[in-house]
C-alpha cells in the first residue's frame, strides 16, 4: 500500500470509535432509565458516524475495491489499533461512565488539534465531530459528578471504576511509528503533547466529583500495537459474525 | 358530586365525544374512561420499551456499519416513543414508577409479538416490515382517538414508524435480491413472523371484551378484524414483490370483495403467549426487571446529587 502510514494512522483513530461504539451498542435497552438509554445510544451513533467517515477514507487508500465494512470488520484481532481502555466491558453503569469520560476528554483534545491537520479529509471529520464529542464529554462528566457526589454507594462504585480504568489512560498518549511519521508531515496530532491538559482536566472533574485521583503509577498498554486484552476477541466475534459467516454478500 | 351531577357530566362528556372533540387531561372524564386509557396507553408504552429488546439483540451483530447505525437509531426511536407515551399516561394521574411496577409485576401487558425471538438478521427486516407495518395500521387508526395527548403522540409516532417499516422492507428486499442463502433467510423470517403479526390485532371481534366500549369512546375507530384484514390486503402484494411466499396455504384473493381470504389463526398459541408462556416472555421480563434493578443505585445517586445541588444553591442565595 502506498500510504501505509496514513492508513495505519486513520485506523488508530477510527478503531477507538468503532470499539467504544460497539460496547455502547450492547447497552441499548438495558440502561438505568430511558433517558440515559437514549443519550448513550446517541453517543454510539455519533461514534459510528465518525468511524464510517474514517473507514471510507481508509478503504479508498487501501484500494482493491475494499469497502468501509471490509476495513471495519474483516481484520484479525492483532490488526485492530484501538487503545485497551475502549474495549473494556460494561461491568456496571459506573464503569460505563468512567470509561466514557476518560476517553471523551482525550477525544475532545485530539479532535480540537486534528482540525488543523494538513489532511483535508481528517480535518473535515474533526470539524464535524467536535460538537458531538464536546457533548459526550459534558454528558459523561456530569454523570461522573452525579455518581461521585451522589450517595455513599454510588461514590464507592464510581471510585472503584475510576481506579479500575486509571491504568489504561497512559496509553492514550503513546505514538506508533506510523503516528510519528504522520506527525512529522503535519497530518497527525502529537498526542504526547496532550497529556498535561488531559490530566489537568480529569483531576479537576474528579475533585468536583469528590473522588480521589488514583496514585497508581503502573499503567497498561498494548492496544496500539494490536496486543489486546482477553475481552477483545469476544467483542470482535459479535462484530464480525455476519461478515465472517456470510462472506462477500451485500446487506 | 351527587349521582345526578355525575350523570349530567357524563352526558356532557358523551356529547363531546360524539362531536369529535378532543378530551384533555384537565377535563372532567368518567373514571372508567381514565382507567381504560391508563391501561391502553401504558400498554402501548410498555410495548415500545420491551420491543427494544428483540431488535437490540442484533445491534452488536448487524452485518454492516450502515445497518448497525440505522438499527441503533431505530431502537432509540422506540425509547423515545416509550418516553412520550409514558408522559401521556402520566397526565391521567399515575406516576412512571407505578407504571413500571405494573409492567414488572406482570399486572400490565405489552404486545405479545415481542415474546418471539429474533434469531437471524432477516428477523430485523421482518420485524420492520411486518410488525411495524401492523403497528402502523393500529396506530393510524388511533390518530383520531378522543384523548388529546394520546392522539397527538400517535401522529408523531406514526411518522417515525412508517420510516421504520420502509427500512425493514428494504432489508428484506436486499436479502431477496441477494444470494439464495440470503433469500432463504428472508423466507424463514417471514414463515416465523407472519402468524404472530396477524395476532397483533388481538382476538376476533366476537372474543374481544373491550371493543364495544372502546369504539363508543372512539378509543378504537376500527375493530380488530377490520384492521387485520387491512394488514393482509396490504402485505400480500408486498410479499409478491419480494418473491417470497406467505406461509398460509388457504390464502386466496376474492375478486368480488377485493380482499384476501386467509386461513385460521392458531388461537391456542395466541392465548398461550398472552398468558405468559410464549418463547421469550420470561426472558423479556428478566431483561426489563434486571435493567431496572441494576439501575436503582444510579437513579438514587442522581436524586441525591440533585438535592445537594439544590441545597447549595439555597445556601448561596441566603
Amino acid at each position: 500500500m502506498k500510504n501505509q502510514d496514513l492508513y495505519n494512522y486513520i485506523l488508530g483513530i477510527a478503531d477507538n470509535s468503532l470499539i467504544l461504539g460497539q460496547r455502547l451498542g450492547e447497552l441499548c435497552g438495558h440502561g438505568p432509565n430511558l433517558e440515559t438509554d437514549i443519550a448513550l445510544t446517541n453517543i454510539a451513533l455519533d461514534l459510528f458516524g465518525q468511524t464510517r467517515s474514517y473507514y471510507q477514507y481508509a478503504a479508498r487508500i487501501a484500494g482493491d475495491g475494499k469497502t468501509e465494512d471490509d476495513v471495519a470488520m474483516l481484520r484479525v484481532e492483532r490488526d485492530y489499533k484501538n487503545v485497551l481502555l475502549v474495549e473494556q466491558p460494561n461491568t456496571h453503569f459506573g464503569h460505563v461512565i468512567a470509561r466514557q469520560y476518560l476517553f471523551d476528554v482525550f477525544h475532545l483534545l485530539l479532535m480540537t488539534e486534528l482540525q488543523n491537520s494538513k489532511d483535508e479529509t481528517l480535518a473535515a471529520v474533526a470539524r464535524k465531530g467536535i460538537k458531538e464529542v464536546s457533548y459526550h464529554q459534558r454528558f459523561s462528566g456530569d454523570w461522573l459528578k452525579r455518581l461521585g457526589d451522589g450517595t455513599e454507594e454510588s461514590r464507592t462504585k464510581m471510585q472503584e471504576a475510576i481506579d479500575h480504568f486509571w491504568p489504561y489512560t497512559a496509553e492514550l498518549f503513546d505514538t506508533t511509528e506510523s503516528d510519528q511519521k504522520m506527525i512529522k508531515s503535519g497530518i497527525g496530532v502529537d498526542v504526547s503533547l496532550l497529556k498535561e491538559s488531559y490530566y489537568k482536566e480529569v483531576t479537576e472533574t474528579l475533585e468536583e466529583a469528590t473522588l480521589d485521583v488514583p496514585e497508581n503509577p503502573y499503567f497498561k498498554k498494548g492496544g496500539k500495537q494490536g496486543i489486546h486484552t482477553e475481552h477483545m476477541g469476544f467483542l470482535l466475534t459479535e462484530l464480525q459474525y455476519m461478515q465472517r459467516t456470510y462472506p462477500n454478500m451485500s446487506w | 358530586m351527587s349521582e345526578k351531577e355525575v350523570k349530567n357530566m357524563e352526558e356532557i362528556f358523551e356529547a363531546r365525544i360524539a362531536r369529535d372533540e378532543k378530551i384533555e387531561p384537565k377535563d372532567w372524564m368518567p373514571e372508567k374512561y381514565r382507567k381504560t386509557h391508563i391501561r391502553q396507553i401504558s400498554q402501548h408504552a410498555h410495548s415500545e420499551v420491551v420491543g427494544m429488546l428483540p431488535e437490540g439483540n442484533w445491534i452488536t451483530r448487524a452485518p454492516s456499519l450502515r445497518r448497525k447505525a440505522a438499527l441503533l437509531a431505530k431502537v432509540q426511536d422506540e425509547a423515545g416513543h416509550g418516553l412520550y407515551l409514558y408522559s401521556a399516561t402520566e397526565t391521567l394521574g399515575i406516576s412512571r414508577e407505578e407504571l413500571y411496577d405494573q409492567l414488572h409485576s406482570g399486572k400490565a401487558k405489552y404486545s405479545s409479538i415481542f415474546n418471539y425471538p429474533s434469531i437471524t438478521w432477516a428477523d430485523i427486516g421482518a420485524i420492520g416490515w411486518l410488525v411495524d407495518g401492523a403497528a402502523i395500521i393500529n396506530q393510524v387508526a388511533l390518530c383520531g382517538t378522543s384523548f388529546g395527548p394520546y392522539a397527538r403522540a400517535m401522529v408523531r409516532i406514526c411518522k417515525e414508524e412508517s420510516f421504520h417499516q420502509r427500512q425493514g422492507y428494504e432489508i428484506m428486499l436486499t436479502l431477496c435480491n441477494g444470494t439464495p442463502e440470503q433469500k432463504e433467510m428472508a423466507q424463514d423470517a417471514l414463515n416465523r413472523w407472519w402468524w404472530p403479526s396477524l395476532m397483533m390485532f388481538g382476538p376476533r371481534d366476537e372474543d374481544s371484551p373491550h371493543t364495544a366500549q372502546s369504539m363508543k369512546w372512539k378509543l378504537k375507530r376500527k375493530t380488530n378484524d377490520e384492521l387485520r384484514q387491512q394488514f393482509v390486503d396490504q402485505t400480500v402484494p408486498q410479499a409478491d414483490i419480494l418473491g417470497i411466499t406467505i406461509p398460509d396455504p388457504d390464502m386466496t384473493y376474492n375478486p368480488e370483495t377485493g380482499h384476501y381470504e386467509f386461513g385460521e389463526i392458531d388461537w391456542d398459541e395466541f392465548w398461550q403467549v398472552v398468558k405468559g408462556h410464549g418463547p421469550c416472555n420470561k426472558e423479556r421480563m428478566e431483561a426489563r426487571v434486571g435493567a431496572w434493578e441494576r439501575g436503582s443505585w444510579v437513579r438514587e445517586a442522581a436524586m441525591s446529587y440533585a438535592e445537594k445541588q439544590e441545597k447549595k444553591k439555597i445556601a448561596k442565595a441566603s
